[in-house]
């Protein structure tokens, strides 16, 4: 399979030079566009390349694959929500593991149908490709299922199951060694992908809903090294640096995601993680205070700053066009808003960002944690919509509390603290929050959207008088 | 291909990718990942390679095909939706 010597194959450093600036345009949103620009422009260079280099036969079959692809992709990203964005990545990185897994079973077969057998290396990289491909397809639907909420969102656990998962993963590699070592031994193949297939879906059913923007980033990772592992097999640098990329971008973002989450990345390279035990919020009567929506919409309007801190249930709630609504009327009053954004606010890395982005509100008005967190002391209201855990102060303070660690929004300082909620119950991780019972905060009870919408109605009524 | 320019190679990029990566703004996470499966949907490459073969046995060249249409639908929805995506990010107007 190595490329004949032919000039055509430099357009593979081209190309790989252009996925490299693609990603290095995306640090900043005004030359993000220009990024995916160049990355079109890259993959479409670097097909030209390989039909031109290469003495490419059964056309028909691979013009027709490009046209079902073409007519599939329109629409999914057309059509697709931004609130299911996270369900169409996990549906992406599927495909992509799926397209790496079964290039290498097509060249395993292929060595052995010519008696050609590969290099022991190439038999390695093979290998890892397949293993990875059919597991990163399997996890993917799994967690692209929990995401739509076809599956149950709770971590599905039993007894021994790491015990099980790891005696699997054991023999899956004792097979993948003895393919190494004896590539003519077809009947083993099937037995390994298929073992491959299945640990993918062991992987991801203990994993919780709350924690899938971490689960959807280690798959990208995945993905992105068996496309790796593919171009070692298939002796071809440009998917060498293409998978390293995306491997290395799911990493970062899985690490991330781990910090925003307080736990170890070893956790979760184990599948541990969505283990950790809720414990049972005290039932004691605590006494907080409640406020309607008139009284809320005057003090946010005497007010000079506002910073609001929107969770995922605001996205269930499809608050956020209320919400810019809101961010209007307030700004016109001269109310400084700003957004304090969780790096896990929503159900992927950024997906806040964007559903915030879709209800037009200025990117410049949206704050990542790090940055925002000393201004809360300095600021008239903090509204949290939607957001629960990641506002807890427990998790600075209360060493025996489960999320004890978790870096968090410092909304408890704040003057006053609102908080939209449906009703005290405590929210997913079931941990009550310190920060519903303090003197100045009121609870402002309803359902995000419909409150919104009070909000907003009561705030013109007061600007004449 | 020589083992050791391929992991040489694999080094590099790795490393040129955190560094990149880790410049990106967290605000674009979301259309970064759909940009970076777009990228590794590069693999189609592989999926052509493996369909076009000359002589190429029925199974590879089913097997090629899927792999072809999954890669497809990656390149053309993840560059797509990434560039919707972005298009949606706007600076506030100055006026008012």
């Amino acid at each position: 399979m190595a490329p004949h010597p032919h000039p055509g194959i430099y357009l593979y450093i081209v190309s790989a030079a252009l996925f490299i600036l693609s990603l290095k345009w995306m640090n900043t949103p005004s030359t993000a566009r220009r990024g995916v620009f160049a990355g079109e422009i890259g993959m479409v260079i670097a097909i030209v390349a390989t039909v031109v280099v290469n003495h490419i036969f059964n056309w028909e079959w691979i013009i027709a694959a490009f046209f079902i692809g073409t007519a599939v992709g329109i629409p999914i990203a057309y059509i697709m929500p931004m609130t299911a964005v996270p369900q169409r990545t996990a549906l992406s990185h599927a495909c992509g593991a799926l397209a790496a897994a079964l290039v290498g079973t097509a060249e395993y077969y292929r060595s052995n149908y010519l008696h050609e057998p590969l290099q022991t290396f190439a038999m390695v990289a093979l290998v890892l490709e397949t293993l990875l491909g059919f597991l990163t397809f399997t996890g993917s639907l799994m967690a692209m299922g929990k995401l739509q909420e076809v599956l149950p969102q709770r971590p599905i656990t039993y007894r021994n199951q790491n015990a099980v998962n790891f005696t699997l993963f054991a023999i899956a590699a004792a097979l993948g060694v003895r393919l190494i070592f004896v590539p003519s031994d077809t009947w083993i193949f099937p037995i390994y992908a298929g073992l491959a297939l299945v640990f993918g879906v062991l992987l991801i059913i203990p994993i919780g809903g709350a924690d899938m923007p971490t689960v959807i980033a280690l798959l990208n990772s995945y993905a992105g090294l068996s496309a790796c592992a593919m171009g070692f097999a298939l002796g071809n640098n440009l998917l060498v640096v293409a998978g390293a990329l995306d491997g290395s971008s799911g990493l970062i973002l899985s690490i991330i995601m781990c910090k925003a989450m307080n736990r170890s990345f070893t956790n979760v390279l184990f599948g541990a993680f969505g283990q950790i035990q809720t414990s049972h919020a005290q039932t004691q009567q605590r006494s907080y205070r409640s406020a309607s929506a008139e009284e809320a919409a005057s003090i946010l309007e005497s007010a000079s700053s506002v910073i609001i801190v929107p969770g995922y249930g605001l996205a269930v709630a499809q608050a956020q066009h209320k919400i810019r609504e809101l961010y209007d009327s307030l700004m016109r009053r001269g109310v400084d808003v700003k957004f304090a954004i969780h790096p896990v606010a929503g159900r992927m890395p950024g997906h806040m960002n964007v559903l915030l982005a879709e209800a037009d509100i200025p990117y410049d008005r949206l704050w990542e944690m790090d940055d925002i967190n000393g201004e809360f002391a300095q600021c008239d209201v903090a509204l949290v919509i939607g957001a629960n855990d990641v506002t807890n102060p427990a998790a600075r303070t209360d060493k025996s509390s489960p999320i004890y660690g978790m870096p968090i929004l410092d909304v408890d300082k704040a003057r006053t603290v609102m908080v939209i909620k449906r009703s005290m119950n405590p929210g997913f991780a079931g941990i009550d929050n310190d920060l519903y019972y303090m003197d100045k905060t009121l609870m402002l009870f309803g359902d995000a959207k419909a409150f919104v919408t009070e909000l907003i109605k009561e705030l013109p009524a007061k600007v004449g008088a | 291909m020589d083992l050791s320019i391929g992991l040489f190679v694999f080094m590099l990029a790795t490393f040129v990718g955190l560094e990149v990566i880790r410049k990106v703004s967290p605000l674009l996470h979301t259309p970064l990942m759909s940009l970076t499966n777009a990228i590794s949907a590069i693999s189609v490459v592989g999926a052509i390679l493996i369909t076009g073969a000359h002589g190429a046995t029925m199974l590879s060249k089913i097997l090629g095909f899927v792999a072809i249409t999954s890669a497809v639908t990656n390149i053309v929805s993840g560059f797509l939706i990434t560039d919707r995506m972005l298009k949606m990010f706007k600076k506030r107007e100055e006026k008012k």
